[in-house]
């Protein structure tokens, strides 16, 4: 186990000085949990893979400022976390109730079956269209029920700042869906 | 909701909604992972993002250039970044 620490330190150390043996060996070690974190954020499987790849190479890019003492995973998964909100801004909002994005997802992960599937259209369109940086708060902190603390640590914001975002997508997205004839 | 004690039972009812209709994925699916190993992907972005800087630089030599030759041109260029 001492062993396994020094070694996964030594890792860190190489890859900060730019080792790509060594950034290899951490991305078989954390690619999966990177995916996890942005298929979490953007709920799409191609753009997942896509943004996991970006993550990454931003990760290598940014290898001299990274600090062993601070651990690899929060800080890959703040760089993964501005990836995914890069590309959030760079989608259109649906205009029409559409689901395509959610039916790519693995089927290990379902959508309530008590939601008719107008409300479900309609509630992923009136997410869709909040601004992005509303929509990813929203989604780890509602619908990934992520302590505001984590989420915090990702976004690279302060718990009172996620508080005040989750506020304003929830008033958003109620507004969106009083317009689409729902009553929250 | 147990993190914003300002909530409203309407924003209760959203966040329910939310819940319902996206579904949580969670840090426990361990089934949830990329359909092919991205490694050989990764290796390709960083050959190509690798080169890309010869052509800034040229872009940038040629911008250089033309503001030389046809100060004139200034305003129009700033107009268009």
């Amino acid at each position: 186990m001492v062993v396994e620490t020094m070694n996964g330190r030594k890792q860190l150390d190489e890859f900060r000085l730019g080792s790509l043996d060594a950034f290899e060996a951490l991305f078989h070690a954390h690619q999966a949990a990177v995916y996890r974190w942005i298929l979490r954020m953007v709920r799409d499987v191609g753009a997942a893979e896509e943004l996991t790849v970006e993550s990454f190479w931003r990760i290598y890019q940014a290898h001299a400022r990274f600090n062993p003492e601070r651990g690899f995973e929060p800080w890959a998964r703040r760089i993964a976390t501005r990836a995914a909100l890069d590309w959030m801004r760079r989608q259109r909002p649906s205009k029409e109730s559409s689901s395509d994005a959610i039916e790519m997802l693995p089927a290990a992960v379902v959508a309530d079956p008590a939601v008719t599937a107008e409300i479900r259209a309609k509630t992923l369109v009136a997410l869709s269209r909040l601004p992005a940086k509303l929509r990813i708060a929203a989604m780890l902190v509602v619908v990934e029920e992520l302590p505001q603390k984590e989420a915090a640590e990702a976004l690279g914001i302060s718990v009172a700042a996620v508080k005040v975002r989750v506020f304003r997508a929830l008033r958003l997205l109620r507004k969106d869906l009083e317009r689409q004839g729902i009553k929250p | 909701m147990k993190q914003n004690s300002e909530a409203t039972p309407g924003d209760e009812t959203v966040m329910k909604l939310l819940r319902q209709s996206v579904g949580r994925i969670g840090n426990d699916h361990n089934d949830v992972a990329p359909t092919r190993d991205l490694w050989p992907t990764l290796l390709r972005h960083l050959d190509k993002r690798q080169t890309a800087p010869w052509f800034d630089w040229a872009l940038l030599a040629g911008v250089a250039v033309m503001v030389a030759m046809f100060p004139a041109a200034i305003p129009v260029f700033l107009y268009y970044l």
